[in-house]
C-alpha cells in the first residue's frame, strides 16, 4: 500500500515530529509513504480571505501532485477538509477539475480516520502514563465527522486515561487568519478553551490539527499551566520524549 | 437604525471589557444551549422533523409567487388587506397611512424584527404617534434607547438592576417607590404599566412568524400573551411579514413550530401561539375592525435563486446566536444593526450594503456550529465565505490584508522558493526563540501575543528533514 | 403600492422562471393535500399525556363529572384562590344551564380590562404539548383568553385530539373556514425576559385552570 502524506503547511513549518510520527504509524500498518514535492499549502488562507483564484492556483498543482496515489493522507482535520470539502466547490464551474477534485477527495483521509479505518489491533505499539484530553477541531468533528476514531486509537495507548473536556464542541478561536484579525474575540475563545483543558485534570492535550494545538497551547503556557501538549500522532508513535510543543528544548 | 457595523472591530473591544454585560451575556448562553438540547433529546423525531421543514421551506421558495398571491386572495377574502412593499420606506409609508386613516394615536406594538429592520417606531414617531413596544424585552431596550441584542431575548445584555433602575427613572414620582429588587417586581410593574397602554392603543402592530397561504393566517408565536393584547384590543391590526414567511398550508406549520420553539427556547412550543385570520366577524364581541398585512420585500426577492437563497428557509429562531462562540463573547450590539450572529453577518451585507457590512461575515472562525444546529440546515458558513469573495472581487478587503496575502501566494506557488524561504524564517525563528520553545511577545505578532505566547518552531523544516533522511 | 406588488413579482417570477398565478393547479393540489410531516409518537392516551404536558407548563385541572357541577368547581377554585365570586363568563351554549350559587357575579360577556377571571370552553385540546385550542366566535371571546389574571377553561374529555394536526382536520371538519383568531394556548403567561429567569403572567393568565369534563359537551 503506497500512502502519500501531504503534510501540510503548519506541521512543515512548526512542528515536523508531528509529521513524522504520522511517517511511524502510517509505516507500522505496513505502508510506503511518499511526501510528493510540489507541496506547499492547500490554499485555506486565500479561500477564507474571499481570495478563490489563489486557492483555485494553489489547489491545481496540489491535486495533480496527489491525485495519482491511491490513499492520500493529511496530519490535519482542516486541511483535509478543504481538500475533500472544498476542492470540489472551489471548481464548481470547471467540470474537469471538478471531476479531479472529487477523485482526489474520494482519497484523501484525515490521519485518525484513515489509521482507525486500516490499521488492525496491534499497530500502536505505545504507553502514557497519564490522563490525556482530546481536542477535536471544528472541521475534523463537523467537516469530516472525525470523532471515534481518535478516541479509539488513543484506547490502544497503553495505560492511558481519556477525560473529555467542558464544552467540547466550542471552537478555540483559531480559525487561521481569524485569530490575527480579530484578536481579542480569539483571545478570549482561546481563554475559555484553556481554562476547560486546565478544568479536566488532563496531563496531555492531543488534537489532530496544529492550528488549534498552537493557538492552545500558547494561552496554556500564558497561563503558566503545567498541561502539555502534543499532535494526537506524537502519542501515539511515543514519541512524548520530544518537548511538548511550546515547551523549552532539552539541553 | 443607523448600522454601525463597520466598526465592528471596535464595537466587539468595548464589548468584552464591559464587565455587566459579560456578566449578563454568561448567564443567558449556557441556559439557551441546554435547555434545546433537552429539547431535542426528548423528541426522536427531530431530525426527521428537521429534514421535513426544509423540505416544505424549499418548495415553498421554488413557488414563492404562487404562494405570496393565493395568500394575498385569501386575506382579502377573509376581509382583511395586503399591502407591498418593496423597501422600508415603503413599508413605513404603508404602515402610517394606515395609523393616519384610523384616527390613531397610540400604537401598541408586539415584537418584530422586520420592523426593526424598516425602522418603523422611528417614522411612527416622527409622524407623532406614541409607539409602546409591549413584549416586556422589547419594551426595556425601547425605554433604554437600545436596538435589541437578540432576535428572541432583545433585552438579554440587560441585567435585572439596570432593568429596575430603568422602571425607576421611568414610572416613578419622585416620594413614591415601589420595592423593585425580584424579577417577579420587575415583570409585575410592566404588567401594571403596558396594560394601560394595551387598552387605550388605536392600533396594535404585531409580526409575523408564518403565513398560511391556505387560508390567508398570520401567525405568532409568543409567551407573555403581549402580541394576542395587541392584536385583538385596539380598533386596527397591522401585521408586519416579510415575504418569504409563508408557507402552504397548517399541516407544514405545524411541522415548523415543533422546530421553532425547541431551537429558540427549548419549550415544546410557547405559551401561545396564535392565527389571525382577517378582521372581526359581524358577530364576534372583540377583535379589531380592520386587519393589514404590510408584506416586505427588502431585497429578498433579489437573494431568491442567488448564493443566499438558502437564507430565506430562516425561521429566526436563534440557535445560530446562542451556540455562536463570537456572539457568545461579545452579544448582539457589537454587530452593529438589527440581525446579530451568523444569521446576522450574513444577512446584514445584504441588506445594509458589504460596505457596511464588512467585518461582519470576517468575524468568524466558520467553526459551523451555526450549520450544526440550525433547524432549516442553513449553509451559513458557505454564505460567510461567499461574502468574503466577494468583498475580495470587489476590492473591499483592507489594503494590508491582501497585500499579505500576495505576498505569501507568490511563494506558496513556487514550491522550491517557497521551501527555501520557509526555511530560512524557520530557522531564524527558532534561533530567535533561542531554545525557549515560545515567543512571549514577537514584532509583528503582537495580535497573537497579546492573550497568548506564541510557540517556536522546531528547528528544520519537515521537508527539509524528509529529504535529508530520504538520501542513501 | 401596486407598482411594488408588480415589481415584487415580477422580480420572483423571473428568478424562478415562471408566471405568477394565485391557482397554479401543483400549488392547489400541494395546499388541499394537507400531508402530514413526521408525527411525534409516544405511549401514554391523549388524556394522559395531555394532563402531563399541561401540569408541565404549570398548568392545573380538575375533574367534573358533568355540566351540572360546573358552577361547583369554579367555585371550588376561587375558594381555593380565595378570589372574590365573579367573573367574566364565554357565551358559549355549553355554559348556558350552569347555575350559579347566590352570590356570584358571572356576566356572559367579553373581558375588559377589571376582569380578574374568565371562564371558557375549548373547542378541543392538543395531546402532544397539553395545549387548549380556542376560536374566536360569538361563544368565545378571544379576550377572555388574555386578560384576566384567572383563566378557567372547560374542555370536555372526549375533545383531547393527539397532535395540531388533527385539531386542523377537526376545525375543518366542523367549522369550514378559520376563525378570526385561533389561540394554542399552552399554560398560563410567561416571559424569561429579564434575565431569563422565568416568572408567571407576564401580560396574560397568571394560571390556567382546566374543567376537565367527563364524557362529551
Amino acid at each position: 500500500m503506497r500512502v502519500a502524506l501531504f503534510v501540510s503547511c503548519l506541521v512543515d513549518l512548526f512542528r515536523p515530529s508531528a509529521g513524522f510520527a504520522a511517517v511511524k504509524l502510517l509505516e507500522r500498518l505496513g505502508a510506503e509513504v511518499v511526501v510528493p514535492p510540489a507541496q506547499t499549502c492547500c490554499g485555506q488562507p486565500a479561500y477564507n480571505s474571499g481570495d478563490f483564484n489563489t486557492a483555485r492556483e494553489l489547489a491545481r498543482p496540489l491535486i495533480d501532485a496527489l491525485g495519482f496515489y491511491e490513499h492520500v493522507v493529511v496530519p490535519s482535520g482542516s486541511c483535509t477538509g478543504m481538500l475533500v470539502t472544498h476542492y470540489p466547490e472551489l471548481f464548481k464551474a470547471e467540470p474537469l477539475w471538478q471531476a479531479k477534485a472529487e477523485t482526489l477527495a474520494a482519497r484523501t483521509r484525515e490521519l485518525s480516520a484513515f489509521l482507525a479505518e486500516h490499521g488492525g489491533d496491534d499497530f500502536i505499539d505505545a504507553s502514557f502514563a497519564g490522563k490525556v484530553a482530546m481536542h477535536d477541531s471544528c472541521s475534523a468533528r463537523r467537516e469530516l465527522g472525525v470523532f471515534d476514531q481518535p478516541r479509539a486509537l488513543l484506547a490502544k495507548v497503553s495505560g492511558l486515561e481519556q477525560v473529555e473536556l467542558q464544552d467540547a464542541e466550542t471552537c478555540c478561536g483559531f480559525g487561521g487568519t481569524f485569530c490575527v484579525k480579530y484578536p481579542d474575540i480569539s483571545g478570549r475563545m482561546v481563554a475559555d478553551k484553556a481554562e476547560a483543558v486546565a478544568a479536566s485534570g488532563a496531563d496531555l492535550l492531543v488534537s489532530g490539527d496544529i492550528g488549534c494545538l498552537m493557538n492552545i497551547a500558547g494561552r496554556l503556557k500564558r497561563m503558566g499551566s503545567p498541561v502539555r501538549v502534543y499532535h494526537l500522532a506524537e502519542v501515539l508513535a511515543g514519541m512524548t520524549d520530544v518537548p511538548a510543543i511550546g515547551e523549552p528544548e532539552k539541553p | 437604525m443607523k448600522p454601525t457595523s463597520h466598526a465592528f472591530s471596535n464595537n466587539a473591544h468595548r464589548a468584552l471589557h464591559d464587565k455587566t454585560l459579560q456578566q449578563a451575556l454568561a448567564k443567558a448562553g449556557v441556559g439557551f444551549v441546554d435547555k434545546r438540547r433537552a429539547a431535542i433529546d426528548g423528541l426522536p423525531e427531530f431530525q426527521a422533523l428537521r429534514q421535513a421543514g426544509k423540505r416544505i421551506k424549499d418548495h415553498t421558495l421554488a413557488n414563492l409567487d404562487h404562494y405570496l398571491l393565493r395568500f394575498e386572495a385569501q386575506v382579502q377574502a377573509s376581509g382583511g388587506q395586503v399591502h407591498w412593499a418593496e423597501t422600508p420606506e415603503q413599508a413605513c409609508v404603508a404602515v402610517l397611512d394606515i395609523c393616519r386613516n384610523a384616527n390613531a394615536k397610540m400604537v401598541a406594538k408586539g415584537k418584530s424584527m422586520v420592523g426593526e429592520e424598516i425602522a418603523v417606531n422611528d417614522a411612527l414617531e416622527a409622524a407623532g404617534f406614541e409607539v409602546v413596544e409591549t413584549d416586556l424585552g422589547e419594551y426595556i431596550i425601547q425605554i433604554a434607547h437600545e436596538p435589541p441584542s437578540h432576535i428572541i431575548a432583545p433585552a438579554v445584555h440587560k441585567t435585572r438592576g439596570q432593568i429596575a433602575e430603568l422602571f425607576e427613572k421611568l414610572h416613578h414620582q419622585p416620594g413614591l417607590t415601589r420595592p423593585l429588587e425580584t424579577v417577579p417586581q420587575i415583570v409585575d410593574e410592566a404588567r401594571q404599566v403596558l396594560r394601560e397602554k394595551f387598552l387605550a392603543s388605536d392600533v396594535g402592530i404585531t409580526g409575523a412568524n408564518f403565513l398560511i397561504a391556505e387560508t390567508g393566517s398570520t401567525v405568532i408565536v409568543t409567551n407573555e400573551g403581549n402580541g394576542d393584547l395587541s392584536a385583538t384590543l385596539p380598533r386596527v391590526h397591522i401585521v408586519l411579514a416579510s415575504i418569504e414567511k409563508v408557507v402552504p398550508n397548517l399541516e407544514d406549520a405545524a411541522v415548523l413550530l415543533r422546530l421553532l420553539a425547541r431551537s429558540a427556547t427549548g419549550q415544546e412550543i410557547t405559551s401561545y401561539t396564535t392565527f389571525f385570520t382577517g378582521p372581526r366577524r359581524a358577530d364576534d364581541p372583540d377583535g379589531p375592525e380592520q386587519f393589514h398585512v404590510v408584506l416586505v420585500d427588502n431585497g429578498r426577492s433579489r437573494m431568491l435563486g442567488g448564493d443566499y437563497h438558502e437564507m430565506l428557509r430562516c425561521i429566526r429562531c436563534g440557535a445560530c446566536l446562542n451556540h455562536c462562540p463570537v456572539y457568545s463573547a461579545v452579544g448582539g450590539h457589537a454587530y452593529g444593526w438589527v440581525y446579530p450572529g451568523p444569521m446576522g453577518a450574513v444577512l446584514t451585507p445584504l441588506m445594509v450594503g458589504l460596505q457596511e457590512g464588512r467585518p461582519l461575515p470576517n468575524a468568524s472562525t466558520l467553526c459551523g456550529r451555526c450549520e450544526e444546529v440550525c433547524p432549516m440546515s442553513i449553509p451559513l458558513p458557505r454564505m460567510l465565505r461567499e461574502h468574503r469573495r466577494q468583498e475580495f472581487a470587489r476590492r473591499l478587503t483592507p489594503p494590508r490584508a491582501r497585500w499579505a496575502l500576495a505576498a505569501w501566494a507568490y511563494f506558496a506557488r513556487r514550491p522550491e522558493l517557497y521551501r527555501q524561504a520557509s526555511r530560512i524564517a524557520i530557522k531564524l525563528l527558532n534561533l530567535l526563540a533561542g531554545g525557549n520553545g515560545r515567543f512571549r511577545s514577537m514584532l509583528f505578532a503582537q495580535a497573537w501575543t497579546a492573550a497568548r505566547d506564541l510557540p517556536a518552531p522546531q528547528g528544520d523544516t519537515f521537508m527539509a528533514q524528509w529529504k535529508q533522511r530520504r538520501k542513501p | 403600492m401596486s407598482d411594488s406588488r408588480a415589481a415584487i413579482l415580477a422580480r420572483l417570477s423571473k428568478s424562478l422562471a415562471h408566471e405568477a398565478a394565485a391557482e397554479a393547479p401543483e400549488i392547489v393540489q400541494r395546499i388541499e393535500a394537507h400531508v402530514r410531516g413526521p408525527q411525534p409518537q409516544w405511549e401514554a392516551s391523549p388524556r394522559e399525556r395531555f394532563l402531563n404536558k399541561l401540569e408541565k407548563v404549570v398548568g392545573t385541572w380538575a375533574e367534573v363529572a358533568s355540566k351540572e357541577n360546573i358552577a361547583q368547581a369554579v367555585a371550588d377554585y376561587l375558594a381555593a384562590q380565595n378570589l372574590a365570586k365573579s367573573l367574566a363568563v364565554a357565551p358559549h351554549p355549553l355554559l348556558d344551564s350552569v347555575d350559579w350559587p347566590a352570590g356570584f357575579r358571572a356576566e356572559r360577556r367579553r373581558a375588559v380590562g377589571e376582569d380578574r377571571v374568565s371562564l371558557a370552553v375549548a373547542f378541543c385540546a392538543i395531546a402532544e404539548t397539553g395545549s387548549l385550542v380556542l376560536l374566536a366566535g360569538p361563544d368565545s371571546p378571544t379576550t377572555l383568553n388574555f386578560l384576566p389574571d384567572d383563566f378557567l377553561c372547560v374542555l370536555p374529555t372526549n375533545r383531547i385530539v393527539p397532535r395540531m394536526e388533527d385539531a386542523w382536520a377537526l376545525l375543518r371538519e366542523e367549522r369550514g373556514t378559520m376563525p378570526r383568531a385561533t389561540n394554542i394556548v399552552t399554560g398560563p403567561s410567561r416571559t424569561a425576559d429579564v434575565e431569563q429567569t422565568i416568572h408567571l403572567g407576564a401580560h396574560g393568565p397568571r394560571r390556567l385552570h382546566v374543567l376537565l369534563l367527563q364524557g362529551g359537551a
